[in-house]
């Protein structure tokens, strides 16, 4: 599927902040044309390794290539080639929006008659368009954080990087990131994306790394992750009664796990609906029962014991 | 594939620094007017509040000259000092803690160095406009005696940056805005006010007097008074400028440690 030198090469890459290992010792490759994510918690180290891959933040330890160069040597050349959406916008609010584009152009080198041709176009690609000479300050969180996007694109990057590019926005808002972000994806742009919502990281990438406590813990394609790692349907089950522990012992034999959760009972099977009669059949009654399809949710509680999101 | 890679882009920035200078143009564009108000017009009161209110107490002038002639070239100084360091403190706690343009500038292909150039370049420019506009209005006053006069915008250029770099550091290094109040309370207050601006330092007990003297803002009312007076400075003009200049290299060092532990983590 993909070939030549892949941009992004980590062999045991490590960060450390004094005596706290924020990333420790991942291999990572991510080629030409596709859109890679890092899933995990917060905490995991995926903003750590985010700052490493965008030339800001020296590694401690291992091996990093980006774009065939060394990141802390030719720092000023990568980063010519990247496009960087952080996690928090440092737009300048006293700028319009278009100033916002055609300021940061000019740090690439790139003429102001084309910084401002490609300022109207990437406008119009976030759905900005009309907002071009107003000030950033006033505008909703979703459209700063489109801004942020065309931002990282002034410079036509070979590697685009999102930091968790739909954290705090509001669900319709981060549909609208996601349908650009996925357009982008469609083109052709290589992306790179940090987040701890499963349903992004399904439907953004290609392929992913599982990463808690600063390693991975799996990598694949959601699919193949799930496949692996999960069975094909999961049952839900909450019970009205504090004593979930209980009832637990007695689903043990329905399904191929159960993980018993503060909330709620998750039995995975391969049929739903079948285990739902047979919990039935055991005589017991739960206030409430859903029978869903496997997600990475249930690739990462498997792999981790824990919740991606509390 | 290939072509994404082998893209031409255009060559990267010959001087950096000037487009981030750019940016902070485009920024000042918008907010000019209240800045030329405090760094133009406050300082014209003073020279007429001072120079011709106070200057009518003091009839007999001081050492020959009218005391509007003999304020004028410290005022001077004096502005280009508060520009400078208004235009190092919060804007520059700002883009690191507030609105955080560094850390986007950081992502682009600037350097550390070249975040600090360009923002003390702007410094430099502010500095420069406002002096420029107080020799104008001072001049169609008469209150310059002399041509030379013309030379103390080179040393405003000097102080602002022999001030600017080390307010960067420690407006870079602080982790609260309200230290910002400190610095202007405890430092640029009473060196506004015992660095030879409105009296003769020597008029100092001994010990305040050598406070001054380590002040980069006397050594440049020092050379600004003289200019403006056409007469030679007090101490030699080669000490001057050389200790004005260790302030700005010792600051320029500060800065860029104190910016590059920000920036890069």
């Amino acid at each position: 599927m993909t070939t030549g030198r892949p941009l992004i090469q980590a062999q045991g890459l490590v960060k450390r902040f004094g005596d706290f290992t924020a990333v420790d010792g991942i291999d990572v490759e991510v080629h030409a044309g596709e859109a890679f994510g890092f899933l995990g918690p917060n905490g995991a180290g995926k903003s750590s390794t985010m700052r490493m891959v965008g030339c800001t933040s020296p590694p401690s330890g291992g091996q990093l290539r980006i774009l065939g160069m060394d990141p802390v040597r030719d720092g000023p050349a990568i980063r010519a080639r990247l496009g960087v959406c952080p996690q928090l916008d440092n737009l300048d609010p006293e700028l319009t929006v278009r100033e916002n584009l055609t300021t940061y152009a000019r740090y690439f080198g790139i003429p102001r008659r084309v910084a401002r041709a490609r300022a109207a176009e990437l406008l119009d690609f976030v759905q900005l368009g009309d907002r071009a000479d107003s000030k950033v300050e006033p505008l909703s969180g979703g459209m700063k954080r489109r801004l942020t996007i065309a931002r990282a694109l002034v410079n036509e990057p070979d590697i685009v990087l999102l930091d968790e590019p739909t954290t705090g926005l509001d669900p319709q808002a981060r549909h609208l990131v996601w349908e650009r972000l996925f357009r982008l994806k469609q083109q052709g742009v290589t992306l790179v994306l940090t987040t701890h919502y499963m349903d992004e990281a399904e439907q953004l990438c290609d392929r992913l790394v599982v990463m808690d406590g600063g390693r991975i813990v799996a990598e694949g394609s959601p699919r193949a992750l799930i496949e692996r790692h999960a069975t094909r349907e999961v049952v839900e089950l909450r019970f009205a009664a504090e004593s979930q522990e209980a009832f637990a012992g007695k689903l043990d034999a329905l399904g191929e796990r159960v993980e018993v959760l503060p909330d709620r009972i998750l039995i995975y099977v391969p049929d739903g609906d079948a285990a739902v009669a047979e919990v039935a059949a055991l005589g017991l009654h739960p206030a409430n029962v859903l029978v869903r399809r496997s997600s990475l949710e249930d690739v990462f509680l498997h792999l981790t014991g824990r919740t991606l999101v509390d | 594939m290939t072509a994404q890679l082998t893209r031409d882009r255009p060559a990267l920035p010959r001087v950096p620094a000037l487009r981030v200078l750019e940016y902070h143009l485009v920024g000042y564009r918008r907010t000019w007017r209240a800045g030329a108000f405090s760094s133009f017009l406050l300082p014209t009161l003073t020279v007429l509040g001072f120079g011709l209110g106070v200057g009518a107490y003091i009839d007999q002038g001081v050492g020959g000259v009218t005391y509007l002639e003999w304020i004028v070239g410290g005022l001077l100084a004096s502005t280009a000092l508060q520009v400078a360091i208004a235009e190092s403190t919060w804007p520059v706690f700002g883009n690191l803690q507030w609105q955080k343009i560094y850390f986007g500038q950081r992502s682009s292909p600037l350097r550390v160095g070249d975040i600090l150039a360009g923002h003390l370049a702007f410094v430099l420019f502010r500095v420069l406009t406002s002096v420029i506009a107080f020799l104008l209005v001072t001049g169609v006053l008469g209150a310059l005696r002399s041509p030379w006069a013309v030379l103390t915008v080179p040393v405003a250029a000097l102080l602002a940056l022999a001030v600017a770099a080390p307010t960067f550091a420690y407006a870079a290094s602080v982790d609260s805005d309200s230290w910002l109040a400190m610095l202007f309370r405890f430092a640029v207050i009473p060196m506004t006010l015992f660095s030879g601006v409105f009296f003769p330092v020597e008029s100092l007990p001994l010990v305040l007097r050598w406070l001054a003297y380590a002040t980069p803002l006397w050594h440049a009312v020092d050379l600004c008074r003289a200019a403006v007076l056409g007469v030679a400075p007090y101490w030699s003009v080669a000490g001057h400028l050389g200790y004005l200049a260790v302030w700005a290299a010792g600051g320029w060092l500060l800065a860029r440690r104190v910016l590059t532990r920000r920036l890069v983590v």
